[in-house]
């Protein structure tokens, strides 16, 4: 083979390879990978988001979403270690106490352009209290899309076994308040079962009490944010009320005790409706759902909420924000509220939950979860969240013992949050 | 004659080959140790003057922004209204970790160090904790000492009520150092059984025969051979006890109040919890410059205390 013949077969073979090889890089460059942060790893779950991310994949070739499963109880954290690293994910959710951190801080990418100019979207009928905790300066950064009611799951048969009234009974003749309920609570507890549990409370998470506190008016700070109240009588009396039910009248499990409604051992639980799943299959007692009693302060209801959002830092932000808009959209958000409750107006009635919640009767659906939706406050959180809640949470290990002083435990808590509270 | 000598020199030089046996050598050394200095600077010195360099910013992570602060954060150090009560939790946990591993693990080391049938199997049961995983033993620690749990019961079949372990500030401390002891005694335990099959048996033979009694062969033969094991266990136990993290967040995330929480379990709520990435860098060099003093006064205290080294 002489000099021309080599020179030539070479001008021919990159004349079909670079082509190739270009065609090759840009196909790369179009591909695109979005990864989101999720803090469940139910199969189930993780089924249905696959099944989104592919029917946007038939829209959107190039473009494959992942989800990847964080541990629940380090979630913000791990997620803020990602960002911190460099390797944050394009989408993220997001609890309700963290909202106002992600939101104020910018590290969110705004949504309300990309949800409006979606087709058939209809963002306006998402109610504005919703979406609330989520918006800064009437720009959405995050979609809730979990908004889900706490609620009262019942075993009626302890609490038969013990001779109290149920609480059918006490709604029934309109005395289902914190004080009778406390006395069912009371009188299973006597029996050396468990009373009252507030789910995932575990003398840590206290922000989970509010689904107590909030019937006596109280609240851990002023609405705009500013000011302890802590110290102000609602708080004293709800959280009297709840230190007399632990330690005088046995109705709440004390610290360190650990007991399992879903496994047939207590009388009640505080948590969210989503917990049906739990409810047992081989051994079932006589179980029902019922809205939170009445407090002090009258009717109320509280829901937890969790947000999607993405990551500005991402480098598909656009592409990822146009996830976040089909997944949520009316279609996709009906198949969500299987397991994620929607705050769609047009899917809170009681025969679109009841497909997706065979579990509940619709008197249990229109009760409980779609009252709640519509009248529930949220949880509470504010900005550094992180900080104040271990602050509080190291504070209220006063309160956790039969001798406290209330009252002079939460002058202490307010005292150390309160600069806190004024960032 | 000059020109001569140089140009017999030059030739010299040029004919002398390059590697020599000492350069050989040379490089063969650092050829050996390349790996691991490779590893430390990039695992250790790297990371160390990072966090040094972070510990001079506030660095927000969500806002992403990082700013140079000066020594903003070292003046937060001095003013942090926890900080006492931290370090002092962290002493009381080191001391109570050192005292209790060291003693235990000696005591079992003398007991298993014995001639007896079945020696080997409880050499095994006590050095398997070792083996298990941090986190999955701290978990069943968590339940045995529970209100309600395997402690407490195992104390009501004597009539005694057990108290709430994890949720009284004396009892959670003791409680996260027993569940650390019982974790690791068994590695001292080894090292301690190593060095006291080092002590040449002539010597107790010549003590028995002089009349001394068992304590005191123990004082002035077996303590004195044994005191570089001695020093090697109590400085690894000392900065591991320093480093307590993963029993803290499983057992009493800190509580109850501040009566558990370390030092670095401090630095994680400060810089992964509450996102203050450039003073939890501050705290850590805080527990850098610690473990360094320590390690250093022990060094230094060697001649003292370690036969060998006098």
């Amino acid at each position: 083979m002489n000099k021309n013949t080599t020179l030539k077969s070479v001008l021919v073979a990159l004349a079909l390879t670079v082509p190739l090889a270009c065609g090759g890089i840009a196909n790369a460059q179009d591909a695109v990978n979005l990864r989101m942060t999720i803090w469940s790893a139910a199969e189930a779950h993780l089924k249905l988001f696959n099944e989104i991310a592919a029917g946007f994949k038939k829209d959107h070739p190039n473009v494959t979403v992942t989800f990847e499963s964080l541990p629940f109880d380090t979630y913000t954290t791990a997620l803020t270690t990602q960002i911190a690293g460099g390797n944050a994910p394009d989408m993220a959710w997001i609890f309700e106490t963290a909202a106002y951190d992600f939101v104020n801080s910018g590290a969110l990418y705004p949504l309300t352009d990309t949800l409006k100019a979606t087709q058939g979207y209809n963002l306006d009928e998402v109610s504005t209290t919703a979406t609330e905790r989520w918006q800064k300066d009437g720009t959405l950064y995050a979609y809730p899309f979990s908004t889900s009611p706490f609620a009262v799951f019942v075993n009626n048969d302890l609490i038969k076994t013990a001779g109290a009234k149920t609480p059918a009974e006490l709604i029934a003749a309109g005395e289902w308040t914190w004080d009778n309920a406390i006395a069912t609570a009371s009188a299973v507890g006597q029996k050396g079962k468990g009373g009252l549990i507030v789910r995932d409370f575990n003398y840590q998470i206290w922000q989970n009490l509010t689904s107590i506190w909030n019937g006596f008016g109280a609240a851990p700070w002023s609405a705009d944010g500013k000011t302890c109240t802590m110290t102000e009588k609602p708080m004293v009396d709800a959280l009297t009320f709840i230190h007399d039910a632990i330690f005088n009248k046995k109705a709440i499990p004390g610290p360190g005790e650990n007991v399992d409604f879903f496994a047939g051992n207590a009388a009640m639980t505080i948590t969210q409706i989503s917990r049906a799943s739990l409810l047992p299959k081989d051994k079932p007692f006589s179980w029902d759902l019922v809205p939170l009693p009445k407090g002090p302060a009258g009717d109320y209801a509280l829901i937890g909420q969790a947000g999607i959002g993405v990551m500005q830092s991402g480098k598909n932000a656009k592409t990822a924000a146009e996830f976040v808009a089909y997944m949520t959209n009316p279609e996709n958000s009906a198949k969500l509220s299987q397991f994620f409750p929607s705050a769609r107006k047009s899917l809170l009635n009681a025969e679109v939950l009841k497909k997706t919640n065979p579990l509940l009767s619709k008197e249990q659906i229109d009760k409980v979860v779609i009252a709640g939706i519509a009248t529930g406050k949220v949880i509470p959180g504010h900005t550094g969240f992180a900080q104040i809640q271990q602050i509080v949470r190291s504070g209220l290990d006063a309160v956790w013992r039969s001798d406290a002083d209330v009252a002079g435990a939460l002058k202490t808590i307010c005292g150390q949050i309160g600069p806190l509270l004024k960032r | 004659m000059a020109v001569a000598q140089d140009n017999a020199t030059l030739e010299g030089r040029s004919s002398s080959p390059f590697w020599t046996v000492a350069r050989r050598d040379s490089l063969a050394g650092f050829l050996f140790i390349a790996p691991q200095l490779i590893g430390i600077t990039i695992f250790v010195l790297i990371p160390l003057g990072l966090v040094f360099w972070y510990s001079l910013h506030e660095w927000n992570v969500l806002a992403n922004t990082f700013t140079y602060t000066g020594m903003q954060n070292y003046q937060m150090l001095m003013e942090d209204p926890n900080l006492l009560q931290v370090l002092g939790s962290t002493a009381i946990f080191s001391a109570g970790l050192v005292v209790f591993n060291l003693s235990l693990a000696l005591l079992l080391a003398v007991l298993l160090n014995q001639k007896l049938a079945g020696i080997t199997v409880f050499r095994t049961l006590f050095f398997s904790p070792v083996v298990v995983s941090l986190v999955a033993w701290t978990i069943v620690w968590g339940f045995l000492l529970q209100k309600n749990g395997g402690i407490n019961g195992m104390l009501l079949l004597f009539g005694l009520e057990g108290p709430n372990w994890l949720r009284g500030e004396t009892t959670a401390m003791i409680s996260v150092i027993v569940v650390q002891v019982f974790k690791n005694v068994g590695l001292n335990m080894i090292l301690f059984l190593a060095a006291l099959q080092g002590v040449p048996n002539e010597l107790y033979e010549a003590a028995r025969i002089d009349g001394a009694p068992r304590f005191k062969q123990f004082r002035r033969i077996t303590l004195p051979l044994i005191s570089p094991t001695i020093l090697l266990t109590s400085i690894i136990t000392i900065v591991g006890s320093l480093q307590v993290f993963a029993q803290i967040a499983v057992l009493t995330q800190g509580g109850p109040g501040l009566s558990t929480t370390v030092l670095v379990y401090y630095l994680y709520q400060q810089a992964f919890q509450f996102h203050f990435f450039g003073y939890g860098s501050t705290l850590s060099i805080l527990l850098f410059l610690i473990v360094a003093v320590l390690t250093f006064a022990q060094w230094q205290l060697r001649k003292r205390i370690v036969f060998y080294e006098s």
